[in-house]
This record gives structure tokens, sequence and C-alpha cells, in this order.
């Protein structure tokens, strides 16, 4: 199953150019780059492992790609994202998310519901590998 | 009118004899008032009865929004009376409208109640709108001084952390209102709201008009409308929304509705404008006290924000919701169905989510505003739009705003999924042809129509509704001269 988070999930996979695109435009905006990756993509998972400190300063988007071949090579076969950071007032969040690498076989979810008071559910959702 | 019907009379024994003196004799107008910046400021729009002078109009609207009466009353001494006086202070012709002026008035931060809305509207548009020697009158901005914003606690939410809650960042998010919107039963209705998530949407979402209707028990919709976002959730792997309405007859009873979403896991909830602002302002206080969006649907508001001669603009609506606390707020499309000039609805958006807003004439704005950190509203356009205008949204309104294609979602010619595809493929298209540096507001159709040839819903939704356009004349536009002052 295509996880379909991140703000290009939809598009057919980025390739290192487009990647690199990306990267000048959130560079051109001033904010910082990071790279998370994991093998567990639920929609709560909020916090993937980081893959070095998110990157401030920089000044091309080439720094990033050394960093994302890196990253290939040792988790291959986890979910990698580029996070776009905006340090300024009143932002002080993510600006930007999207996938760069998935794994070969995709997990899916499973629903499982807990019927209670009646009609009324509880609701959770359980990863399959 | 004389000099003197215009000057404030200061000998107190006259001032204060019974009878009848012009508003402007009672000190209601004051030419060389310095507004405080600790005063609340409104502007109005007025259109005076053949032969009323235009200041002691303005007077008038700033004596019958604060202390006045149409006598003189002794009463007044027992109070410092000068300080309750709200003072129009500037009178100007509305550029190319004659018989019309623009009256600007300055209240006493005392003259209000510590976070209430209800307060504010009590005064500012309480009488005046109904006052004999006005044909008619349009509150067109208000400003807000930093010290009366901090009594208010504004969106329960707010962008930064609705986009965190939910885990969708740069780009705009994505909605739907289930179709038709009365009629269907609670199981047929989930249906709709769960092949729209599947198929790519964030959100869908409950109309103004759908409560609790002899078709469909509200229990029922809200327990369908569940049980579809949480499968499309394990579908997709992404966290998924359904705008529940909670909009009732009495509070208690939005309350319970409000309860059972919150007992369901929905992220979100839905409230009408129609509810009123002490409504509107308790469901904010639960919502921010149960981690729930507050979406709100501005249902009514063309009665009173529509004719440029009378009633109030939307941008004040704006600013009363984002202090009452609203976190998503239907601002309008300017390329879709429903009323709205491009520029007056960029000004909407600035207010809904700028936390400075400067003074900026083509769009509304008239005062300087500093949102004293109160959070950001994200504004939704709604309302006859599809995937073929896609780079005129984004053109128009950026990544921070949900764009809600109902009909443009369900009346997709393969479906309602391959509809939310044809959207969210066109979305994501178009965001990241614009990070690439294209210009998308002139080759926008060229950049859906590459992402068409790999995607077949897309490709179908263009060949059905790329050449429909609402190109009619906006009613609600902003009056104004560019001058070299304005910055």
């Amino acid at each position: 199953m295509r996880i379909t988070q991140g703000c290009f999930s939809f598009l057919p996979d980025l390739d290192d150019n487009q990647i690199r695109d990306q990267v000048e435009y959130i560079l051109s905006r001033g904010w910082a780059v990071g790279i998370e990756y994991t093998d567990e993509p639920h929609p709560r998972n909020t916090y993937w492992e980081m893959w070095g400190h998110p990157m401030f300063d920089l000044k091309d988007a080439k720094g990033v790609m050394i960093e994302l071949d890196d990253c290939r090579k040792e988790q291959g076969d986890a979910y990698i994202r580029i996070n776009a950071f905006d340090s300024s007032r009143g932002w002080e969040t993510v600006m930007m998310s999207f996938i760069v690498n998935r794994p070969a076989r995709e997990p899916s979810f499973r629903t499982w519901r807990q019927e209670v008071d009646g009609r009324s559910m509880r609701y959770t959702h359980e990863m399959v590998p | 009118m004389n000099e003197m019907s215009k000057t404030q009379i200061t000998d107190a024994k006259k001032r204060y004899a019974a009878g009848v003196l012009k508003y402007a004799q009672m000190g209601y107008w004051d030419g060389d008032y310095e507004p405080k910046d600790t005063d609340i400021l409104a502007l109005f729009r007025i259109t005076p009865q053949e032969g009323v002078d235009p200041i002691e109009a303005a007077a008038a609207v700033a004596g019958e929004s604060s202390t006045a009466t149409w006598t003189v009353v002794w009463t007044d001494r027992l109070t410092a009376c000068d300080q309750y006086r709200a003072k129009a202070y500037k009178v100007e012709p509305v550029p190319g409208t004659p018989g019309q002026y623009f009256c600007y008035v300055a209240y006493d931060l005392i003259l209000f109640e510590e976070g209430s809305i209800a307060n504010v509207t009590a005064s500012i548009i309480g009488n005046v709108f109904s006052f004999k020697p006005l044909k008619a009158a349009r509150l067109e901005d208000m400003r807000f001084p930093v010290a009366y914003l901090k009594t208010f606690s504004g969106p329960p939410t707010g962008i930064v952390v609705e986009r965190e809650r939910l885990d969708k960042f740069g780009r705009p998010l994505l909605g739907a209102t289930t179709k038709p919107k009365l009629g269907l039963s609670g199981k047929n209705y989930g249906r709709v709201v769960y092949e729209g998530l599947k198929g790519g949407l964030d959100f869908m979402k409950d109309d103004e008009n759908i409560n609790s209707q002899p078709f469909m028990h509200w229990r029922d919709r809200f327990l369908y409308c569940m049980e579809a976002v949480n499968k499309a959730t394990a579908v997709t792997g992404e966290v998924k929304g359904h705008y529940l309405n909670v909009t009732a007859g009495t509070m208690e009873e939005m309350y319970r509705r409000a309860e059972f979403a919150k007992e369901l896991g929905s992220v979100i909830i839905m409230v009408d404008l129609i509810i009123g602002w002490t409504a509107t302002q308790s469901i904010s206080n639960w919502a921010r006290q149960n981690d729930m969006i507050l979406h709100m649907h501005r249902a009514g508001h063309g009665t009173y924000t529509r004719q440029k001669n009378h009633g109030i603009s939307f941008r004040v609506i704006a600013k009363w919701l984002r202090m009452a606390g609203v976190d998503h707020l239907h601002c309008g499309t300017a390329v879709g169905k429903l009323e709205g000039d491009p520029m007056t609805v960029q000004g909407y958006y600035n207010v809904c989510r700028e936390m400075h807003n400067p003074v900026d004439l083509p769009r509304g704005i008239f005062f300087e505003q500093d949102w004293a950190n109160l959070k950001r509203v994200l504004p939704v356009a709604s309302g006859g739009i599809h995937a073929g205008q896609m780079h005129q949204l984004i053109d128009l309104f950026g990544d921070d705003v949900v764009l809600q294609f109902g009909g443009g979602t369900i009346g997709h010619p393969m479906g309602i999924q391959a509809g939310a595809t044809a959207n969210r493929v066109a979305l994501e298209a178009m965001v990241l042809a614009r990070n690439e540096g294209i210009d998308i507001a002139n080759e926008g159709l060229e950049v859906l129509r590459k992402a068409a040839k790999w995607c077949k819903p897309l490709e179908a939704a263009l060949d059905t509704w790329g050449n429909i356009t609402f190109n009619y004349t906006p009613t609600d536009t902003s009056d104004f001269v560019p001058t070299a002052s304005v910055s």
C-alpha cells in the first residue's frame, strides 16, 4: 500500500533532480533542512529518527543531497523524508515535508474496532508489516 | 452647518441645559483628536440623509455607538462623560461615490468588557445602524489595541498546531462538502465521506444546514462518518478528518454533540456563524479544553456583508472571529461561484493569517493591526471551484488555506475517489511546479495538462470543468485612491 504522507505522495516518486529543486526552494526561503527516517510510518508516529541535526545556514542543496545519499546507503529500506523548518517567530514549525525514499514493500494498516456503549465505537490503527 | 454647531459647547451651563443639541456640540466630534494606542477604532461608511451635514452625521454615529441619546441629560454630569464619549475624528468623502463618507471613530478602552465580542457588537453595531438621519451605514474596518486583544484567547488550535497535529505541511489542505447536502441517510452519507478521503482529500465536511433532520439523526451521521474517517486513515496511512457540524438549537445540545464527536475520536468539529457570538466563544472554549479543531462556516454573512453601502464588511467579521476563537473560517474563493473581488478576499485572508496587518487600501485594510500573538486562523476557500483553477487558487492564496471542492469532487465523471485524486494530484503538481520556480499564474494550465497525461482522473476533470468560470462583477470592492503616504 502506498502511504500518502508528505506533500508529494500523489506524484510519481521524485528523482534526485526534482528533490534538489525542492531543497533549493527550501533554502531560498531561509529554512533549515532535516532528514528523518523510520520503518514505522504510522500516521501518529510523530518522531521519526533524525539523520543528524537539521542543517542550518546551508548555501546550496549539495550538502543535503550528500547526506541523503548516506542515509539511503544505511537506511535504504526505510521511509526517508525531508523536512523544512522555519524558525521565524509565529511559525517555528515544519513548513514542508516530503517522502524521498520508500521500502521495496510498504506496510499496511489494520483498523481495530471496539464496540462500546451501544453502537459507539473506539478505533485504533495497527501497522501490518 | 455653521462652525458653531460643529464645535463642542464647553460652557457647562449651556451644554447641559435641557433640550436638543447637535451631536457635534455635545462633544462627539473632535477633528483634532489623536487616537490613543489603547483606543478601539472603527471606520464607518455612512450615507447621510439629504441636508444632513457629514460631520454631524459622523458625530451622531460616535454618539449612538457610545453614550449619547437624542437629548441632553443632566445625569452625564455624574460621570467622567468626556472620556466615555466616542469621538469621530476624521470624515472623508468616499472616492468616486457621491453622498457617501468614511467616518473614523475612536472609543476609549473602558467602554468595552474584556473578552466579549457580544459587548463589542452591542456598542459598535447596536443602535447606530437604524439611526434615521443616516440612509445607510456600513462598518468597514476596526482596529483593536493589544491591551484588548490580550483579553481574548483566540483560535483554540491555530494553523501551526493544526498542521502539526494532522502531520500535513507545505501544501494547502483539501476538503469537500458531502453532497447532496440534505436527504442522504447516515450510511449513504458515510460512503461519500469514505470515498472522498480514500481518494486523497484531507477532510470531508458537513454542510451548514445538516444538523439532525428526520432523514438522518445526528448520532447516525457521526457514527458512520467516523467509521469512514478511520477506514480511510487505514488505507492511506494519513490522518483524515470530517467536520462534524454540532450546530443545534441550544448550547446544551451543541455540547452534547461535541462530546460525542470527541468520544469517537474526531479531530475537528464545525459550527455555523448563525449560532451567534456568545455561542461561538463558548464552543471555542470547549474546543480548547478538548484538543479539537473548530471549523466556522460563515452561513448567513451575505445578508449583511455583501452590499457596499449598508451592513458590515466581512473583514470586520473575520477580526471578531479571530478574537472569538475559531480555527477555520470560510473567506471566499475569488474565482468560484460566490461573491468576492480577489484583492478584497486577499484582505480577509491576511486578517486571518498574519500576525501583523499593515494598512493596505487596495485590499480594504484601513488600519494597522498588531495581532498580539493571537493564533492564526486557517482560511477556507469553498464554493464552485474545481481542479482546473488550481494554479489561480494557489497563486492567490498560497499554502495556508483549505481548498474545498464539493461538486468538483463528487460530480466527477469517474466517481468520487477519482474526483478526490484529480484534486490532490493537481494540488501537488502545482506546489511542486511553483517551488521549482515555474510562473504558475501564467503557465499553470500547462502544469495541469502535463499531470493529466499520466493521471486519468485529472484529465477527466479538466475535460468536464476546464472551461467553467464565474466571471461576474463583484459588488463588494475596496474604494480607495492610491496615495504615496500609504506604505
